[in-house]
């Protein structure tokens, strides 16, 4: 990239209408050992920005040149595949019931996020528009539960679960998401926050019941919102190992990818070509997932870090 | 409101009244549970030969972990900061990662650094290193190389410090460049205190997180161990203990040898100790945090 030629900007126009300049301004060219040195700048800045890429992109290298590796090559040093095995991305749906995880997986990570969807927006409609008692109480609650580990309330819970005959099955990772999550009732409300009280009063005045304005103002202004914690929450539960862990136990025809994956072994070894082939499977739809919806997850992650 | 203060009463607060009753008992779940006043406490502080040691290791990853992330965090973010053409690539290229699963991040990491046939040693072979680390299956090395997958998946943090560095204004910056500051000052005096907020958020977040760590370990352990899943007690925190954090070894009580009242007392001591070293950095926080506003913690 050149940096060596100024930059082409529309000279700076005088708006007073007697006032005249003399000669149209001529942005004066950049004298050549600054240009100089900006053009080495940006060259180091690239080649720092490129040496980090590689670092970020390395790992995922190896694990797709293992991916199509035969077994027995990936337990030598070479790195590059011979042959490249691309059977392997086939292997792995006959080997493994690949599909039935991945379905698993949906399954739990859909209704879970419909689940925190319906039960946090009116909470934190509730809490940010709505004046009631025990209004400020209940947040302070809230909040306190963001500090509570979930080692403490986990083995009750599983107790719980082992009463209700919930284990082995789904219900312990999706019917508690109906009831509410802490930390996406706190980021709604902080979202609500920012829309101006005039829209809700107005709406209000014009007789509508606070269903209707939740449903028909709230939501549709605080769609970012909602939209960064969905994605949250799908990919908290789609990436999740230790509830799948604890809940489906042995039950393979339950079992998530992740915990598919943290059992990909046979009686001998590893299989590493085809857990990296299930590994890379694994991150692929939340790669397609980044692409098609990357402003919500940026700003979703800068929301979470400004609001919180 | 209500169905969220039913399921707050069904998922938080009755089972933290009821873990905290537990902490007193003995309770295996065949039987019912036997109060045994302060005993679990007094064996964890006294007689838990495993406790001292997840403690240790827990400090381990939050005392150099936390802030060389936060320091990895900051330097990409600025990094992303100095181009004019590229940002996007670049900054999609080191967020990515984080958005890997946990378990497949871990799997791979212990794959990529297998000190016989990963490609990282091969790589530092090449460069002429002889005897390169055994990484995940050295008790001094694994530590280590779970902090390197933990600066491998920096990407949420280094988001929220672009935005942090991207909001510091211009004139702060024109006003230091007026007043001959050199680059180092000027991060000192200006940046530092501009995305102080932001360090604390993710102090914060870093030293609870901290003392939770599990998935990355425990797959790291049974992995690099070669055991199957029938030989968890013996595989969690392989290579010798090394990676035996605080929440592996609740996991282990409770669910491996289901002493459900041990690890109860385990869980609340975690709470406790969360508590306090969250309201100690909230407090000194005042000391260092600068907000815009001129507000305090809000």
């Amino acid at each position: 990239m050149s940096t060596t030629s100024p930059i082409a900007r529309p000279a700076p126009q005088a708006k007073g209408g007697n006032v005249k300049p003399a000669t149209a301004i001529v942005r004066r060219p950049v004298p050549p050992e600054i240009g100089r040195r900006r053009f080495l700048q940006a060259v180091a800045d690239h080649a720092m920005l490129i040496a980090m890429s590689a670092m970020f992109l390395l790992p995922m290298v190896f694990v797709f040149l293992t991916a199509v590796m035969t077994d027995r090559q990936t337990l030598t040093p070479q790195i590059w595949p011979r042959p490249f095995q691309w059977s392997n991305f086939t292997s792995v749906f006959r080997d493994i019931p690949l599909l039935r995880y991945t379905w698993n997986t949906a399954t739990i990570a859909t209704l879970s996020t419909v689940g925190v969807i319906v039960s946090c927006v009116p909470v934190a409609y509730a809490l940010s528009r709505m004046r009631w008692k025990g209004r400020q109480v209940s947040f302070l609650v809230v909040l306190s539960t963001l500090m509570l580990p979930f080692q403490v309330t986990v083995i009750p819970l599983y107790i719980i679960f082992v009463r209700f005959h919930w284990i082995p099955s789904f219900k312990p990772l999706i019917v508690p998401s109906f009831f509410g999550d802490a930390f996406s009732i706190f980021l709604l409300r902080q979202f609500f926050l920012t829309i101006p009280e005039e829209l809700t009063d107005a709406a209000r005045v014009d007789g509508g019941s606070e269903f209707q304005i939740m449903r028909k103002v709230i939501v549709p202004l605080a769609k970012p919102a909602i939209a960064a914690v969905a994605l949250f929450n799908f990919l908290y539960n789609w990436n999740d190992f230790f509830g799948p862990l604890l809940y489906l136990q042995e039950d393979q025809r339950l079992w998530t990818l992740s915990v598919g994956l943290s059992n990909f072994k046979t009686l001998h070894h590893v299989q590493w070509n085809l857990t990296m082939t299930t590994s890379l499977l694994f991150m692929l739809p939340v790669i397609v997932l980044f692409f098609l919806a990357q402003r919500v997850f940026i700003e979703g992650v800068t929301l979470t870090g400004v609001k919180g | 409101m209500s169905p969220w203060l039913i399921g707050f009463l069904v998922f938080v607060l009755y089972p933290m009244a009821s873990s905290l009753y537990f902490s007193f008992t003995r309770y295996d779940l065949l039987s019912v549970p036997v109060p045994i006043g302060l005993e679990n406490y007094k064996f964890m502080f006294t007689k838990d030969p495993y406790f001292w040691l997840s403690v240790r290791n827990t400090l381990w990853i939050i005392v150099y972990g936390v802030p060389i992330r936060i320091v990895f965090a900051i330097f990409t973010a600025w990094l992303l900061t100095k181009p004019r053409r590229g940002v996007k690539t670049y900054r999609t290229i080191f967020f990515l990662p984080s958005l890997a699963p946990p378990v497949a991040a871990a799997l791979a990491f212990v794959f990529v650094f297998n000190p016989s046939t990963g490609p990282v040693n091969q790589l530092l072979g090449h460069l002429g290193l002889h005897n390169p680390p055994l990484w995940f299956y050295s008790p001094a090395w694994s530590k280590p190389s779970i902090l390197i997958l933990g600066l491998w998946g920096v990407g949420e943090t280094m988001i929220i410090f672009l935005a942090g560095l991207l909001d510091v204004p211009r004139q702060l910056y024109e006003a230091a460049d007026i007043e001959g500051a050199n680059g180092w000052q000027k991060f000192r005096l200006v940046t530092l205190p501009s995305i102080s907020p932001v360090i604390f958020f993710s102090l914060v977040i870093g030293v609870i997180e901290g003392f939770q760590f599990f998935t990355g370990a425990y797959i790291a352990s049974l992995t690099a161990s070669g055991g199957t899943t029938n030989d968890v007690a013996t595989n969690l925190g392989f290579p010798q203990n090394s990676l035996l954090f605080y929440s592996v070894r609740l996991y282990g009580s409770a669910f491996v040898n289901f002493q459900m009242g041990y690890a109860s007392a385990l869980a609340w001591m975690l709470f406790a100790v969360t508590m306090v070293c969250t309201v100690v950095i909230i407090k000194t926080s005042k000391r260092w945090v600068h907000y815009a506003g001129g507000g305090g913690f809000r």
